[in-house]
């Protein structure tokens, strides 16, 4: 059995709390006292019947405004599938919140409200989803017993839908039309949509076809950890501890260790108890090489067929998380995997504008600003491209005054 | 491309190995916060996986209640010898003593929330920069919304409105002095990943935790274990019953549950199909609506 993550967006109110609400309900994924405390609880729909959103809204402050401020993850499984899902805000305020929820899914569910179509959120939610490069994409036409489940009304929302799709280069997108409120077409087949012939949600989520992992021949390890018992038997053991981010080492594979370029071979691979002849995309483990290089956290034991790129100017796409605003004048922290370095934003390239995905120039950078910028790094950086390996193409900057974390950035290009 | 056997229990170990070591690169002095309980007893053995042959890069830190089940501290000791790593122990009846905190009284006495002013005092003390938890997103939902990396301020609180960040596998632990950060490595499983991981890898557990007889009494509709601890008067009825514990916390605020389930595979197959979540056996949650989120923002685990 294997995991697909995925996450809900879409514009405030558009029904995302509900929808996965109504996903756990009708797989029977709640439980008695959950539910005792569901049908307690005072905020009920105005039918009277429970609402399915504060199974998710876990805060005080969010069960009082009826509305989502930070991800709540939910976990259910069926006959087919685990999955975890992220329930993401749709207020703009904390669209921060949102990318933290979606970065590490597999699949996004976007979630369309069927009487008010595509809106402002809608487009930024879709164009962050295309930047994050999120593979499989869901958009769910929501309320539809809010427009008498017309297939018109369904339509026109698709047709608009597909050229922004299109726009942003979106792939494989589908498109259900359902009620989070009533259940159509979330985990049975609605009988009030007869006009629709695909799939129930759930169905779609349990087949759909994702790589949990990357597996692209890239071979990656940054070094956590190095282990060094310094025992009298130990004496020697150097263990260098890492996850292997994608790519496939096996024994005896000649290796490069970024920065420093040292060269050496695989001479033994340990999990635990264990010692496989490969460690895999996905798995943590420790690696022992032939010859005794200086290596230590922060370095990427990498294949040395296929090496990175290494570069102190990178072009990346960047998402501005912070109330305060990016000052191109200090000196910022990136986090590269285990690396940290010194960095700055040594130019904004542009600034991409949500409502007409236009791009302008711009000198400022503010909370939910996403553009494209340089970033000019203290140490030379081992990475691949965001689109070609997710997690060697990706960095966090930290406000060192803060300490907090004020930008997610995808890289698209060593700068010569 | 070679394929590979990665199940969803090899998905979830490989990332709580990666969060301890990101832990053990990242801070000077970590800790990891051994409460006996089965979910830290899986964080022992993930450290394990993360750190061998080499020692833990951080003491397993034990806030003791003194409200313990004997079996607990048995199994702690036992396991402390077998895997040869520091234990300290922070003591809520010296906080007591020392006038830090006043014993609760009436019926439903609990040391639990106590707990927390010994824990800080404890963190504070051996000035633990991350404190590593085995609490998990499924467990409640003011739990579903914490991060892996979560920062608390000087005083232990969490303020659920204004969380970093988190993004990709990418932890950030930079921190100002006197903070400190939980991390909890087990975010992403379920009661039952705990349990098929404890079948799968033959981890021992405290006896506790299979069905056995002993002595309870009916308190608020629940199961609770009779010990000196639990302030008892005329009117609470002493029987046996075959039970176990689902979660194992203090003696006065775990309550137990009616089982037949002897073996791990009974357990999996009795969780399985429960209709009832683990921590509705826990009376500290049932408090209010928030009772965990407020404990939390206070400094809790
Ligand atoms: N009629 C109808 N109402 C719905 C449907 N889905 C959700 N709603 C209602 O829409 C309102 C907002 O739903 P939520 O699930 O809280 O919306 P959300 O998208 O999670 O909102 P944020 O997280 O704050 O962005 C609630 O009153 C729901 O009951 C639906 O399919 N039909
Ligand atoms: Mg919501």
């Amino acid at each position: 059995m294997n995991i697909l993550k995925f996450f809900t967006a879409g514009s405030v109110d558009d029904g995302k709390s509900t929808l996965i609400g109504r996903l756990l309900y009708d797989t029977d994924s709640i439980l008695a006292d959950q539910l005792e405390a569901l049908q307690s609880s005072n905020r009920k729909n105005d039918d009277g019947t429970i609402d399915l959103a504060i199974l998710t809204d876990g805060l005080r402050a969010e069960r009082e405004q009826g509305i989502t401020i930070d991800v709540a993850y939910k976990y259910f499984q069926t006959d087919k599938r685990k999955f975890i899902i992220a329930d993401t805000p749709g207020h703009i305020q904390y669209t921060r919140n949102m990318v933290t929820g979606a970065s590490t899914a597999n699949l996004a569910i976007i979630l369309i409200d069927a009487r008010n179509g595509v809106v402002e959120q809608t487009i930024r939610h879709s164009y962050l989803v295309s930047l994050l490069g999120i593979k499989h994409i869901v958009v769910c036409i929501n309320k539809m017993d809010m427009v008498d489940y017309s297939e018109a009304v369904y339509q026109s929302i698709i047709d608009k839908y597909k050229v922004l799709a299109q726009q942003l280069k979106l792939k494989d997108v589908n498109y259900i039309p359902v009620s989070a409120l009533k259940g159509d077409n979330i985990v049975q087949n609605s009988d009030r949509m007869e006009w629709y012939d695909g799939e129930s949600l759930l169905h779609f989520l349990e087949k759909v076809d994702t790589d949990n992992l990357d597996k692209s021949q890239l071979a990656r390890m940054p070094v956590q950890w190095v282990i060094r018992p310094q025992t009298d038997e130990l004496h020697d053991y150097r263990g260098y501890a890492g996850r292997v981010l994608s790519g496939t080492f096996n024994l005896n594979d000649k290796v490069t260790i970024l920065p420093s370029g040292a060269s050496s071979t695989i001479e033994r691979i340990e999990f635990f108890d264990q010692a496989p002849d490969a460690a895999h995309a996905g798995q943590s483990v420790t690696i022992h090489l032939k010859d005794d290089v200086d290596i230590s956290r922060g370095d990427t034991i990498v294949n040395a067929t296929a090496l990175p790129q290494e570069s102190k100017l990178i072009e990346a796409d960047l998402c501005w998380m912070d109330g305060r605003a990016l000052d191109t004048s200090i000196m910022y922290l990136i986090q590269h995997n285990s690396k940290v370095t010194k960095c700055k934003i040594s130019e904004i390239l542009h600034k991409v504008d949500i409502n007409t995905l236009e791009k302008h120039a711009a000198d400022e950078f503010k909370l939910n600003d996403i553009g494209r910028v340089i970033v000019k790094t203290a140490d030379a950086l081992a990475f691949d491209l965001y689109d070609d390996n997710r997690a060697n193409g990706s960095a966090i900057l930290i406000d060192s005054r803060t300490n907090l974390t004020v930008g997610a950035l995808m890289f698209r290009a060593a700068v010569e | 491309m070679s394929t590979y056997n990665f199940d969803y229990l090899d998905e979830l170990e490989a990332e709580a190995i990666h969060i301890l070591r990101e832990v053990a690169g990242q801070f000077e002095k970590p800790a990891l916060l051994f409460s006996g309980g089965k979910d830290s007893i899986t964080l022992v053995r993930l450290a394990e996986k993360a750190f061998r042959p080499g020692k833990f890069p951080f003491p397993l830190v034990h806030i003791d209640t003194g409200h313990n089940f004997q079996e607990t501290i048995d199994y702690r000791d036992k396991m402390i010898e077998r895997i040869g790593e520091r234990l300290i122990v922070g003591s809520v009846q010296e906080s007591i003593d020392q006038g830090k905190v006043v014993e609760q009284t009436g019926k439903n006495a609990s040391r639990n929330a106590l707990q927390t002013v010994t824990l800080l005092d404890t963190i504070a003390k051996y000035q633990f920069d991350a404190c590593i938890g085995g609490a998990r997103r499924d467990e409640e939902k003011a739990r579903a919304k914490e991060r892996i990396f979560s920062v608390r301020d000087e005083f232990g609180q969490w303020d659920p409105k204004r969380q970093r960040p988190e993004l990709w596998n990418i932890y950030n632990g930079k921190i100002h002095k006197g903070e400190n950060v939980r991390v909890f490595p087990i975010s992403n499983w379920t009661e039952l990943d705990v349990w098929n991981y404890i079948r799968r890898e033959n981890i021992e557990l405290p006896s506790i935790y299979f069905a056995h007889e002993r002595e309870v009494i009916t308190r608020n509709g629940q199961l609770m274990a009779a010990s000196p601890f639990l302030n008892m008067d005329d009117e609470d009825i002493v029987f046996r019953k075959q039970v176990r514990f689902r979660t194992v916390g203090d003696m006065s605020c775990t309550a137990a549950v009616e089982s037949e389930a002897v073996l791990i595979d009974d357990i999996i197959s009795e969780i399985s199909s429960s209709k009832i979540s683990e921590r509705g056996a826990r009376m500290d949650d049932k408090v209010s609506e928030a009772a965990m989120e407020d404990r939390k923002k206070g400094g809790y685990f």
